[in-house]
């Protein structure tokens, strides 16, 4: 996968490497920047992407914790109440379930709770989704339960450059943000320069991450790559079809997807975690809703398969890959005059 | 900590195997440990050294605080208030717990602690706010230093722990003081909190009050442990177990945790022994799980009452003191019922304005909608308000 980053100063680095960057920077300009969880002082947190905090800002401004999430999230909901910005570590997508009372009775809500009065600027920090061969627990695709609750910002970055820039965003904001880094790209490498760093990238606003004419594709995260991939081996069946990566899930930029699948006429959206009550229902939704005298076709989903998350040695067959993408893609040939593709 | 073998947890059948790394107790427990009976000054010797203001105030306290639960409970009757969660009987665990705070001090208050949050400042009408329904707390709480009341159950006491952090690392000497029931000691918040504080040395005092029941269900279906004063030693902390009815002694014991935490010395556990008088809330049935032989027993032991013979022995009790006491207490009783007469005014657009700081596109699309169906409800035909917001527009062609 590529990035736009500008020429000058270009070196390969990982998007594991500019989440660091992004906190280190964070910290460097504003104090009240503090970063806190389990192992991610001396160890540098069990994917390294705390990595050297500690070290260069004290364990006062980057705290191990004792192993406890709730505990983690509800003493952050205090420093943030006293005008700190935490930024927490939930060392996995599901070590954050016992968290969840935190999150939604009082971060979520606080803003609301006191007109206005106390902010919660935390941010979230949780490694998520499958790909890893992690064993139970260690691959769920959580988003779906984030989104449900109002009042959280729900942001994913798929590029090493957005990793830097949505995380510098997330910090700054008044609100909380939770911020979910696809575990299985921490080690992809882009051409990013960590020395002159890309702008804050807004929050709320999707990428197009290609053009195409024939249909949208609408991913995030860690399918982002897949659709990439997939758009690419769509050519020789074809299919120009467009990716757009939404970066956040809420807010949610209605204008970017409206505007892409009114030019394409087809939409498939593409991402891991359960189909059934994920996030691709609410996006099909909004879209029916807002393109229908556009669409040519309905807006199919392509989502992980509605289990608990498959143990490590067949989690492929759970994951969507680029063939089930395409397969999905040749479903939308849809009252339509196209010959090629496949179809139902 | 290295992790050990237990004694006698094996044979030791390997030439290899030295003998295990020695080990100790982290911190001397017996310290920590509470008394054996709840602290008490009413009623003895030690009653003698007590400051006469300090007990006149306590009991002018007591005495509006009563008045205010009473009213309070009243509003209920009326349809006033949704519900309301009466601390008659724990006035003095809420006024010392008030009074033992400074002005730049925090007090986290549970759903029935709006006592506490008023003898701090907070005014009586918007400590009911979330109780009478018109918004989730509503109050601004940095005016008083007073966190938003908490309903979920010991969820507040790790925030106390953070911003006491917090203030510790920006170099404030700002003590939280953090208030949860018998109940609440049970959920894992409590024990997270706890744990946090001691870790860190936080400067918080928590307030654990023992009244008996969490909701119906008695305190010995809530723990095994000899007393919740007791749960403090497992953390690395000193708990003390007071009597919550006697207000002096609470207030000293609440004081010097305070001034523990604001010298350094690191967070308390206090456990405060008392009962709760009325039932859990007005929707609540008491009879159903407790004999009224068991209330008459703590009423004997009510906590203005001990107050009064403490200050009828110093001749402090006189028609005046008590006159004044009582007419301001009616004063605040009538300033709280004339205000909560008054219908609240509500704007429903409020609704959308406190979820961000900005508003995302798809809340300004429903706060539009939400206009359009006043609009239309305040011009008598609510039919055409229908599909008038969203995104019906845009589904056009």
């Amino acid at each position: 996968m590529t990035t736009t980053v500008p020429a000058t100063a270009r070196k390969p680095a990982t998007m594991a490497q500019a989440l660091t960057r992004a906190m280190r920077d964070a910290m460097a300009d504003d104090p009240s920047v503090h970063v806190m969880g389990e192992d991610v002082g001396t160890l540098g947190g069990v994917f390294r992407v705390t990595d050297g905090l500690a070290k260069e800002f004290g364990e006062d401004r980057c705290t191990d914790t004792a192993l406890a999430e709730a505990g983690i999230l509800g003493t952050a909901v205090g420093m943030a109440m006293y005008g700190l910005r935490p930024v927490v570590e939930m060392q996995f997508d599901a070590f954050a379930y016992p968290a969840f009372e935190q999150l939604i009775s009082h971060v979520a809500k606080m803003r609301n709770r006191t007109r206005g009065a106390l902010t919660m600027p935390l941010t979230i920090r949780v490694p998520y989704g499958g790909g890893i061969g992690g064993v139970e627990h260690h691959s769920d695709s959580s988003e779906a339960y984030y989104l449900a609750t109002a009042g959280l910002q729900v942001v994913t970055p798929a590029t090493v450059e957005d990793a830097y820039g949505l995380l510098r965003a997330a910090i700054a904001s008044d609100d909380p943000v939770v911020f979910l880094e696809p575990k299985r790209l921490y080690w992809s490498k882009a051409d990013w320069s960590p020395d002159a760093p890309t702008e804050v990238a807004p929050l709320g606003r999707a990428a197009v991450r290609r053009r195409g004419s024939s249909a949208t594709l609408i991913t995030y995260g860690p399918s982002l790559p897949v659709c990439m991939e997939a758009a690419e081996a769509a050519r020789s069946e074809g299919w120009d079809l467009e990716v757009v990566d939404l970066r956040s899930l809420m807010p949610f930029d209605d204008d970017t997807v409206c505007a892409s699948v009114r030019r394409t006429g087809r939409a498939v959206v593409v991402h891991e975690s359960n189909g059934f009550g994920g996030p691709g229902g609410e996006i099909a939704a909004r879209i029916t809703e807002r393109c229908f005298h556009h669409l040519e076709a309905p807006v199919l989903r392509v989502a992980g398969f509605d289990i608990p998350y498959a143990p490590p040695m067949l989690e492929r067959h759970h994951l969507p890959g680029v063939d089930r993408i395409l397969d999905t893609v040749a479903r939308l040939q849809w009252e339509s005059d196209r010959t090629d593709g496949g179809g139902e | 900590m290295t992790v050990l073998e237990q004694p006698g947890s094996s044979r030791n059948t390997s030439s290899l195997a030295g003998p295990p790394p020695s080990w100790r107790p982290r911190t001397d427990p017996a310290p920590l440990l509470p008394d054996q009976e709840p602290y008490r000054l009413l009623g003895t010797d030690a009653a003698a050294r007590l400051d006469s203001g300090l007990l006149t105030r306590l009991y002018t306290q007591l005495v509006r605080g009563r008045r205010y639960n009473a009213q309070a409970t009243a509003l209920t009757r009326q349809g006033r208030l949704a519900v309301y969660p009466s601390s008659t009987g724990q006035e003095a665990c809420e006024i010392a717990a008030a009074l033992a705070l400074e002005e730049r001090d925090w007090l986290f208050p549970s759903y029935r602690d709006t006592l506490a949050a008023v003898a701090r400042g907070l005014d009586p009408v918007q400590a009911l706010t979330l109780l009478r329904g018109d918004w989730h707390s509503g109050y601004d709480p940095h005016e008083h230093r007073i966190a938003p009341l908490c309903t979920p159950l010991a969820t507040q006491l790790p925030h106390a722990v953070g911003l006491a952090h917090a203030a510790r690392l920006m170099g404030d000497e700002v003590v939280a003081l953090a208030m949860v029931g018998d109940g609440g000691t049970s959920e894992g918040d409590f024990h997270e909190a706890l744990n946090f504080a001691a870790l860190w040395q936080a400067p918080v005092v928590f307030l654990v009050q023992n009244n008996g029941f969490a909701i119906s269900v008695p305190l010995a279906k809530q723990t095994a442990a000899p007393s919740l004063a007791h749960k403090a030693v497992g953390y690395g902390m000193p708990g003390r177990l007071v009597d919550g009815n006697d207000a002096p002694a609470m207030y000293e014991v609440l004081t010097e945790a305070v001034q523990r935490a604001r010298r350094g010395g690191g967070p308390t556990l206090v456990e405060a022994v008392t009962y709760r008088i009325e039932a859990h809330t007005n929707a609540d049935d008491a009879t159903r799980y407790r004999s009224a032989a068991e209330v008459e027993t703590w009423r004997a032991h009510d906590p203005i009452a001990l107050l009064e013979r403490e200050l009828a022995a110093r001749e402090l009790l006189t028609d005046a003191f008590v006159g004044d006491t009582k007419e301001s207490a009616e004063q605040l009783a009538a300033d709280l019922r004339e205000r909560m007469n008054a219908d609240p005014e509500l704007d429903p657009m409020d609704l959308f304005t406190h979820v961000f700081a900005e508003q995302t596109s798809q809340l300004r699309a429903q706060a539009a909608q939400l206009r359009a169906e006043l609009d239309a409800e305040a011009a008598g035909h609510t039919e055409d308000a229908v599909g008038a917001g969203g995104f019906a527009e845009e589904a056009r062609p």
